[in-house]
């Protein structure tokens, strides 16, 4: 599976040796991991909370993963993204590519991270001194998002 | 495609969803809604909707960022609603 949604940490050492595993193709491995700050817009953060649709989520992630093969030249691809309760320095996602060069890995690896920003269907509650509050969507990642779409 | 309108119009039946801070303001996690017509669009949905007051019509006044996805496929003022739908509402998404 190239996508998983789940509560749970993730060990991305295991993550990466194990989706590499026997291919001798494979020259280059670029991730990603997304963690928890404690702050956001100057305000202390305690905890975040993320919700997802589950069934759509997983769908829009395999969509995005499809479209990152279908795009540059890689052999394998995994995302692992994270719900519920986190807290600051907890990991959030993860993203890991597999190519024979490192500029097709890290070019996959980044446009992963920024369409899932904006296409995956999660959403960041923060518990904060002032009370909870949703994380409101920022133009700068719409921006970073249709730069890809520019590129073509 | 052969029933008539109206038998359309009496079996048109649809399931929302609502999520995030739209699932908060509507203190609903979603329900089953009957659709009047045979070709209601999501459009005409969210008129539907508005039209409730209060948060409803707060939250999804024209101009606010509303998501809509029909069977968990993004979907447009413009689609069709049919008979059996799931009909997700959530605002832009904030995850990574």
């Amino acid at each position: 599976m190239p996508v998983r949604v789940q509560t749970s940490d993730f060990d991305a050492g295991r993550e990466i040796a194990a989706l590499r595993a026997g291919d001798a193709r494979v020259g280059a491995v670029a991730s990603f991991i997304g963690v928890v700050r404690d702050v956001n817009d100057a305000v202390d953060v305690n905890a975040l909370t993320l919700e997802h649709y589950p069934g759509m989520t997983e769908k829009a992630l395999e969509d995005i993963v499809a479209d990152a093969r279908a795009r540059f030249e890689i052999y394998d691809a995994l995302v692992i993204h994270r719900v519920g309760e986190l807290k600051p320095t907890d990991q959030i996602v993860l993203v890991v590519v597999t190519a024979a060069h490192r500029g097709e890995a890290f070019e996959a690896c980044r446009f992963l991270m920024d369409y899932l920003k904006t296409k995956a269907p999660f959403w960041k509650k923060e518990r904060t001194a002032e009370g909870d509050r949703w994380v409101e969507a920022r133009t700068s990642d719409d921006d970073a998002a249709a730069r890809w779409d520019a590129a073509r | 495609m052969l029933a008539s309108p109206s038998v359309l119009a009496a079996s048109t039946s649809i399931r929302t969803v609502y999520l995030a801070r739209l699932r908060e303001a509507f203190s609903s996690r979603g329900e089953t809604l009957a659709v009047a017509g045979g070709n209601a669009t999501i459009a005409d949905l969210l008129d539907a909707l508005r039209s409730r007051g209060g948060a409803w019509a707060i939250e999804l006044a024209p101009g606010r960022a509303v998501r809509v996805a029909v069977n968990q496929v993004l979907a447009t003022l413009s689609t069709v609603i049919r008979d059996g739908d799931e009909v997700a509402l959530f605002p832009p998404v904030t995850g990574g």
